[in-house]
């Protein structure tokens, strides 16, 4: 199974997210963001957390606009996986490829600790390793994750059962306590939380590692 | 040719900027203030001084990359 990281100028998750896909078994590739292709035979696309392009204009605005990101688009339209973690959530709702809009935190400030994050649905590739309604502890570092959606989107994503992850104490005022959405094909997941710091004893909790071993398990299996 | 764009939250969708400045504004005596929107301003300088076309193609700027019409609005002055 082969994995492509997104890097960006000011990305400053990519390298986490490698080791938390290579420690799941995935062979994985760093790719600039000025390439204009993925490498061959990717199956997922891994855009992550930090401050592309220093969030100027709007977070993830710029970065959604790279070369790199077309052709992100073109593998999420013909049935690839992707998975944006905080800024990469806020570049994939940028690009339209998941709905919404992540702006400031309603509290205003920085949030930066572990919060109890709850499994909205366990029908997805990302999700399938957990259990139904289990409540795990993942850190969130952010400024801007307060998603947005419009009350017929909301209507619309819990009807088709597209949210993956809600937050157990809302830290930034998102609707509906959202913390992850999927795609209407399920194989695109943005969320703020960073499951690619929950992988390891050393960082304070292992709960983060069951999203990259179900996600791996089900590319290399298919 | 310039143009102006000014960019906005849409009404409805909670600026917490904005709020915040109001309670600074508040807590520095200034009675009355009942809401306070914040927003941001982009002014471009164009080649050419075709109006019609110029208003085209900065509207296709705020659509594709200036504004999140998700969550934005935004108004573009031609001067």
């Amino acid at each position: 199974m082969k994995a492509a990281v997104i890097v960006f100028p000011g990305s400053n998750c990519d390298r986490d997210m490698a080791v938390a896909l290579r420690a799941a078994g995935a062979e994985v590739e760093m790719v600039w963001h000025k390439d204009a292709g993925l490498p061959r035979g990717v199956d997922l696309v891994a855009v992550p957390g930090g401050f592309s392009f220093g969030d100027y204009l709007r977070c993830g605005a710029i970065a959604a606009q790279s070369p790199v990101c077309r052709a992100v688009i073109d593998h999420a339209q013909k049935g690839g996986y992707v998975l944006g973690v905080c800024n990469g959530f806020q570049v994939l709702t940028e690009t339209g490829l998941l709905p919404g809009a992540l702006m400031r935190n309603a509290g205003i400030r920085f949030v930066c600790k572990s919060i109890p994050l709850e499994i909205g649905t366990t029908r997805s590739d990302f999700t399938s390793g957990y259990a139904e309604g289990a409540t795990l502890h993942i850190p969130v570092a952010h400024h801007d994750g307060n998603y947005f959606v419009d009350q017929p989107t909301l209507d619309r994503l819990r009807a088709e059962d597209r949210i993956a992850f809600t937050y157990g104490d809302n830290p930034n005022g998102s609707t509906g306590d959202i913390a992850g959405v999927l795609s209407e094909n399920r194989r695109v997941l943005g969320m703020m939380p960073h499951p690619e710091r929950a992988v390891d004893a050393g960082h304070g909790g292992t709960d983060g590692r069951g999203l990259f071993v179900s996600l791996v398990g089900a590319l290399v299996s298919a | 040719m310039k143009a102006r764009v000014q960019v906005m939250l849409k009404t409805g969708v909670l600026d917490p900027q904005g709020e915040a400045i109001r309670h600074a504004l508040g807590a520095l005596g200034f009675d009355g203030v009942e809401g306070v929107r914040q927003g941001k301003v982009i002014e471009l300088d164009l080649a050419g001084d075709d109006a019609t076309a110029a208003e085209a193609q900065v509207t296709e700027m705020c659509e594709k990359l200036l504004a999140n019409t998700v969550i934005e609005s935004y108004k573009i002055d031609l001067s």
